[in-house]
């Protein structure tokens, strides 16, 4: 459950951050506010706070979201402001000079992306969207906190079925660094094969 | 009494309440940020000394910190003093619990900067007759700073948004006084975005400051 919603939301938030990043680098007025506004708000509030706006705050318009919905809305909010300054970094750090040269050896604007400037900024990415899984799964703990019985919500609710609190709390906290460190080698085995050249 | 609802709406005295709590934020964040950095410091230092032993002792403790979430570190490090007799109030065992996740990361940070000055500088400081500690003090400082200030400002932002989980433990900061706020006046939306906007203004000047810095301290 926990690995379920910390990858959707991951996810999602490439998807919308990487949309997000198009937006604000696009530079029409009319719609980079919004992607401004999104990219300032998830990155200057705390975690937590964006979970109860998903849950108790739209639950004020009568829009009663699922817990799951709650975390993963939360989740990817977040993860999708952080991830559009990555990418708007990933973006920059790849000269024009490339796309124009690409674009004058005769490749389509389509295979000069996929060919020479997204493998460019993957590159630049990777390891920020490493650590932005990692902090997916860390924050998706927070879920305990709106009652979605991921691995922290499913601990609370033994722990307090039970009364062996840090027992409990204690095997979650193995079991999350276990998880962690899973990505992270994961990640750099992937790096491995992807970078080779 | 009761002639229609035990729930009382918003009120401009509330922001004073809500101004309070976010008094606590910041205190408890200045706390954990200003030990958490002066013990990542030397936890960084030692790091970068030892090496392979640092790596396989202190490395690991302090992987531990940033690969737990933060608020099952506080769960459990709240409820372990129970165990061993100890009562602990909710504000010492956040700060504890912040301090040590503060160090945990800026030690990482730390070492980082170490790593930023070239070996080949080091070696001229010390050729030039320098003692360590003035080494550390005029080359590596300098260089180091300028070149992780902006990650550790990255730090002690998120340090200040995950003050939020203290709340957990029952510490009215912010985050909580929402929650007693909205009991209180069944108007969640209205109070969120109050809060959410003081969170705003407490991290949104400095994260801005950070990206200015970063730029000019590109070209000189």
């Amino acid at each position: 459950m926990t690995m379920e919603v910390a990858v959707l939301a991951m996810l999602l938030g490439v998807l919308l951050g990487l949309a997000l990043a198009m937006v604000r680098m696009s530079g029409n007025r009319s719609v980079t506010w919004f992607a401004v506004g999104w990219i300032e708000l998830a990155r200057n509030t705390p975690a937590l706070l964006q979970l109860f706006f998903f849950g108790f705050g739209l639950g004020a318009f009568g829009l009663h979201l699922s817990p799951f919905m709650i975390v993963l809305c939360g989740l990817s909010f977040n993860n999708a402001g952080y991830l559009a300054e990555t990418f708007r970094g990933g973006f920059n750090a790849v000269p024009p000079t490339q796309l124009k040269a690409a674009r004058s050896l005769g490749m389509t604007l389509g295979q000069s992306y996929i060919r020479i400037v997204i493998p460019q900024v993957l590159r630049v990415v990777y390891h920020p969207m490493t650590n932005q899984m990692v902090w997916s799964v860390l924050m998706s703990s927070l879920a305990m906190l709106v009652g979605y019985r991921e691995l922290a919500g499913e601990t609370q609710f033994l722990a307090s079925k039970t009364y062996r609190i840090f027992e409990f709390f204690l095997v979650a906290a193995v079991i999350y660094y276990l998880m962690v460190k899973l990505i992270l080698v994961g990640s750099r085995l992937l790096s491995w094969r992807l970078f080779r050249y | 009494m009761g002639s229609s609802s035990v729930f009382t709406g918003f009120q401009f005295s509330d922001l004073g309440f809500l101004a309070e709590a976010a008094g606590r934020t910041l205190l408890i964040s200045a706390l954990a940020i200003s030990i958490g950095t002066f013990l990542g410091c030397i936890f960084g230092w030692i790091l970068s000394v030892t090496r392979v032993v640092g790596d396989a002792t202190l490395g690991v403790v302090l992987d531990v910190f940033r690969s737990v979430p933060l608020i099952i570190q506080l769960i459990l490090f709240y409820n372990f003093f129970p165990i061993i007799g100890f009562d602990l109030n909710p504000f010492a065992a956040g700060t504890v619990v912040l301090v040590f996740y503060t160090s945990a990361l800026v030690a990482a940070v730390v070492r980082g900067g170490i790593s930023a000055t070239p070996s080949a500088t080091r070696r001229a400081a010390r050729s030039l007759g320098m003692t360590y500690w003035q080494d550390l003090r005029y080359i590596v400082w300098p260089i180091g700073l300028r070149a992780v200030l902006p990650s550790w400002a990255g730090v002690a932002l998120g340090v200040l948004k995950d003050s939020a989980l203290v709340s957990v433990l029952g510490y009215v900061e912010l985050l909580r006084a929402s929650q007693i706020l909205i009991t209180r006046t069944q108007e969640p939306f209205l109070i969120l975005i109050i809060v959410g906007a003081f969170y705003f203004a407490l991290s949104f000047p400095i994260s801005r400051l950070t990206a200015r810095l970063e730029r000019t301290w590109q070209y000189d």
